[in-house]
């Protein structure tokens, strides 16, 4: 298996994008990495995308991706798992180039999320639950995490406001990420006020609807240094799965495939999670950064929202998360999103992370969850000196 | 007087199981009258159940079948037929009853159909279950009265329609708690309350519904029955006649002999309100729930268009042992949650979302 | 939504029933039917009928529904532990959502889940509500 690198990354800002179609955005965020690889052309095209085929009437990616960049022929798919598309195309084109079987390949997330209505997106997210037993129900993607943040506060006892500084550290990062879709900061007192969706979670434990795309080109990381100037090197990679339903988890608190995919990740890169500098997080809602850190190893079972109470988890805390906002602020394009968590990492280690620079960014970590847990990839990224 | 219109079944059955569904959120009529003005504020009728959102005549009747199967303590699968009558279906065309079947577990081979007779169809079912097992065809059926009754807002009709519903299973008269003595069945084109194709609402002939309608009907029937069977109404422990409000049972039993306290236990329409095709059933519901073995029960529905079926019952030692195996009326009765206007409009559809 | 028909009929013996499955080797009762069993996971196709009775793991209130239950809230969804061991999404019933607790004792009731509009099919299925109505065992 060759090692991979990433030699080239791209995004478009994170935003209610009325202008501008999917596949635009992908197309932007696609030639803002072939740009920055210094390249025109790839093997191929993995796209990574959640919810087209609903919001947009539009399946097929790869082939209209492919297309649109002018690179027709090209080897080309859609890969889908729901929030964590982003990461399992990035894991697909990863493969290909380890396997040898490609050598220059472009991953980009891409969501648009705007083109129904509220009610309609929200029919689509539901669609990474359980169909049959969760979603005809009456159960929303929302109150998923709701269940699962009440239990967590039952079990541990925590109150609502022992999470505000996920939210309040996320928006605070994202003041300084361009690209972000708030720039807003948020008080404990705001986070404390705001309207419920589905108790115990608040509009501020969510994160926003909205569009966006992001990208990568991965090439085999022995050229890496002759393509690119800061190539950074793919050290670990985890995907796991675990059952689709909440209630079909035997622990819906332990985050299994949380757990799994990150001492997968954690094995190849032969890493322990002390040697993480920071960690880019799935704060789709404050109870699954709990859960992250905790699977991951980066707290004890019921701890996660300790980490946020004493700071930890700021740019100057032990374990910076949401460095350019997290989902939280910069916003969650589902099937781009984590996209935008891996470019984000290579910023912090190339160092070009602007005022949110971390001091010593070395090994960054990614964790993209899909569902309310049910695939979760982890993958670990370094700076080749 | 000899026998010309009982009818008697081949051979003799009863009830093995009964048991009666009330949804829990009440609208008093205080606040009927705080909408819409005078009506029947003061008057007996406190207040009248609604049915929650989730919740219809086939939700209804299904938790009526199962408390009567808890009673009856029989293999669902040896149902033969289970028919509901009701106002309120919640399909023009598509049965309640097979919705119902399939929810307690029937065998596919039974036999499955809707009934409408305004509120008498669940006595209409019942009669109907009395021929099925009474003739061998089957060893029990099941039938359901339930409703989901609407009035016109404002109108007189507001006060009493109300939510509820009641199922029995027939069976031998061996198995009985219950056993039938004699029914009949008295019907004629009397257009006193209806509603067209498509209406959402009822439409009444005001105080026509009263003398020609109700008291012809139900008097007609029981003088029949009770006459046939030599039976006056001090040979009844209790009496139960169809209740749309708390004069007309009241004056009708009076008419007929009956005292206030043979039909007390049954007359609940001062805090239910009117069930239609639940109404006398859940009457004689609640009167099973009190009764003692050897007791004699006449039940005389009415439904408009317009008909009454009576019946006569005595009950057996069976009924106390099997009585507690499913909540009371009265258990239904007591877990009651008020609501006022805004939220009964919501809850009964009053207003459209889209 | 009328062509979902078939996908929502396919499905009653578990919405109005309860009708799971028993693992014939572990005797592990399954929840909803899944055919392999998720305890010793060989083959399970044994029906079992669940009896409906559980407690409440944990639920949330919904302020803002999914498309095709706008008409119902507020309503409370809960994961819902049965006494036999599955765990069972479902919403709850007859109860405020004030009163609601977690290990709050509740039972299977089938209502309507949702119209598919006004002119498609009703769907009933499973909700729970607090146990302890009259003197029912």
């Amino acid at each position: 298996m060759r090692e991979v690198a990433i030699i080239g990354i791209g995004q478009t800002p994170v935003r209610e994008h009325w202008p501008i179609s999917l596949r635009h955005l992908a197309l932007e965020a696609s030639l803002n990495a072939l740009h920055d690889a210094n390249i025109e052309r790839v093997d191929a095209v993995y796209v990574g995308n959640m919810m087209s085929g609903e919001i947009t009437g539009q399946e097929h990616l790869g082939a209209l991706l492919a297309d649109s960049l002018g690179q027709t022929g090209a080897e080309a798919l859609k890969v889908e798992a729901a929030c964590a598309s982003g990461s399992a195309a990035f894991r697909v084109g990863m493969m290909a180039v380890a396997s040898g079987m490609n050598d220059l390949v472009l991953v980009t997330g891409v969501e648009k999320m705007t083109d129904t209505s509220g009610r309609e997106t929200t029919a689509a997210l539901a669609m990474a639950a359980d169909a049959e037993y969760e979603v005809a129900q009456g159960v929303s993607f929302v109150s998923l995490n709701a269940l699962l943040m009440r239990r967590y506060m039952y079990e541990y006892g925590w109150e609502r406001k022992d999470f505000a500084n996920f939210v309040v550290t996320a928006h605070s990062n994202g003041m300084n990420n361009p690209n972000a879709m708030f720039h807003m900061k948020v008080t404990p007192e705001q986070y404390a006020r705001c309207a419920t969706i589905a108790d115990p979670v608040g509009l501020l434990d969510a994160s926003p609807v909205c569009d966006g795309a992001a990208a990568v080109i991965l090439a085999p990381a022995e050229y890496a240094r002759t393509l690119s100037p800061a190539p950074i090197r793919v050290r670990g990679s985890g995907i796991a799965t675990a059952p689709v339903a909440v209630h079909d988890r035997k622990d819906p608190l332990a985050l299994e495939a949380a757990r799994l995919s990150a001492k997968r990740a954690y094995d190849m890169a032969k890493v322990k999670p002390q040697d993480i500098s920071f960690f880019e997080l799935h704060d789709a809602f404050t109870i699954m950064s709990a859960l992250s850190l905790e699977a991951s190893g980066f707290a004890e079972r019921g701890q996660g929202v300790r980490l946020a109470l004493d700071g930890e988890i700021t740019l100057q805390g032990r374990l910076p998360i949401a460095t350019m906002g997290g989902l939280k602020s910069r916003g969650h394009p589902v099937g781009a999103t984590g996209m935008y968590q891996i470019v984000e990492t290579v910023l912090q280690l190339r160092g070009l992370a602007g005022k949110n620079q971390l001091p010593n960014a070395r090994l960054g970590m990614v964790q993209n969850i899909g569902g309310s847990g049910a695939t979760i990839i982890t993958t670990i990224l370094e700076a080749m000196s | 007087m000899a026998e010309r219109w009982t009818m008697h079944p081949q051979r003799p059955v009863g009830i093995i199981g009964y048991g009666s569904y009330v949804p829990m959120y009440r609208l008093p009529n205080t606040e009927i009258s705080r909408i819409w003005g005078s009506g029947d504020e003061g008057g007996p009728i406190k207040e009248k159940a609604v049915a929650g959102l989730d919740e219809d005549t086939i939700t209804i009747s299904i938790e009526a079948a199962r408390n009567a199967l808890s009673r009856a303590g029989i293999d669902p699968e040896d149902i033969r037929a289970v028919w509901v009558g009701s106002e309120s279906h919640p399909y023009a065309v598509k049965p309640s009853s097979t919705v119902v079947a399939e929810a307690i577990g029937t065998s596919p081979f039974h036999l499955a159909a809707d009934l409408e007779f305004a509120c008498k169809a669940g006595t209409e079912a019942l009669q109907a279950a009395i021929g099925l097992v009474g003739a061998g065809m089957a060893e029990y059926a099941m039938a359901i009265g339930a409703d989901t009754a609407q009035g016109r807002p404002g109108d007189a009709l507001e006060y009493t329609a109300a939510c509820g519903g009641t199922a029995f299973i027939v069976g031998p008269a061996e198995e009985a708690l219950a056993i039938l003595r004699g029914s009949l069945s008295f019907v004629s084109d009397t257009p006193d309350f209806w509603r067209r194709a498509y209406q959402h609402y009822p439409s009444h002939g005001g105080r026509f519904t009263g003398e020609p309608a109700y008291f012809h009907h139900i008097q007609s029937a029981a003088d029949a029955l009770m006459g046939e069977m030599g039976l006056e109404a001090k040979d009844f422990t209790y009496a139960i006649f169809h209740q749309p409000n708390v004069k007309f049972p009241q004056r009708v039993g009076k008419r007929l002999g009956f005292t206030k306290e043979q039909l007390e236990p049954g007359l609940i329409s001062n805090i239910i309100g009117n069930t239609y095709a639940g109404a006398a059933i859940t009457g004689f519901s609640a009167t099973l729930d009190i009764a003692k073995p050897g007791d004699r029960i006449l039940m005389v529905s009415f439904g408009s268009g317009a008909g009454s079926d009576a019946s006569v019952w005595e009950v057996t030692e069976a009924l106390e042992e099997r009585r507690h195996k499913a909540p009371l009326v009265a258990d239904y009765i007591a877990r009651r949650v008020e609501i006022d206007y805004g939220l009964y409009v919501r809850y009964r559809s009053k207003i459209l979302v889209k | 939504m009328e062509g979902k028909v078939a996908h929502d009929w396919r499905l009653r013996g578990q919405r109005y029933r309860l009708e799971g499955e028993e693992c014939p080797h572990c005797k592990a009762k399954i929840f909803p039917p899944r055919d392999i069993c998720p305890e010793c996971k060989r083959p399970a196709k044994e029906p079992y009928r669940l009896s409906g009775r559980g407690e409440v793991y944990t639920f949330s209130t919904l302020n803002s529904a999914p498309e095709g239950f706008e008409n119902y809230t507020p309503y409370t969804v809960a994961l819902v532990k049965l006494e036999e061991g599955p765990m069972i999404t479902a919403q709850l019933t007859d109860v405020a959502p004030e009163d609601v607790r977690i290990g709050m004792p509740v039972e299977m009731v089938t209502r309507k889940l949702r119209a598919q509009g006004d002119e498609g099919t009703i769907i009933y299925g499973y909700k729970f509500r607090p146990t302890g109505l009259g003197h029912a065992h």
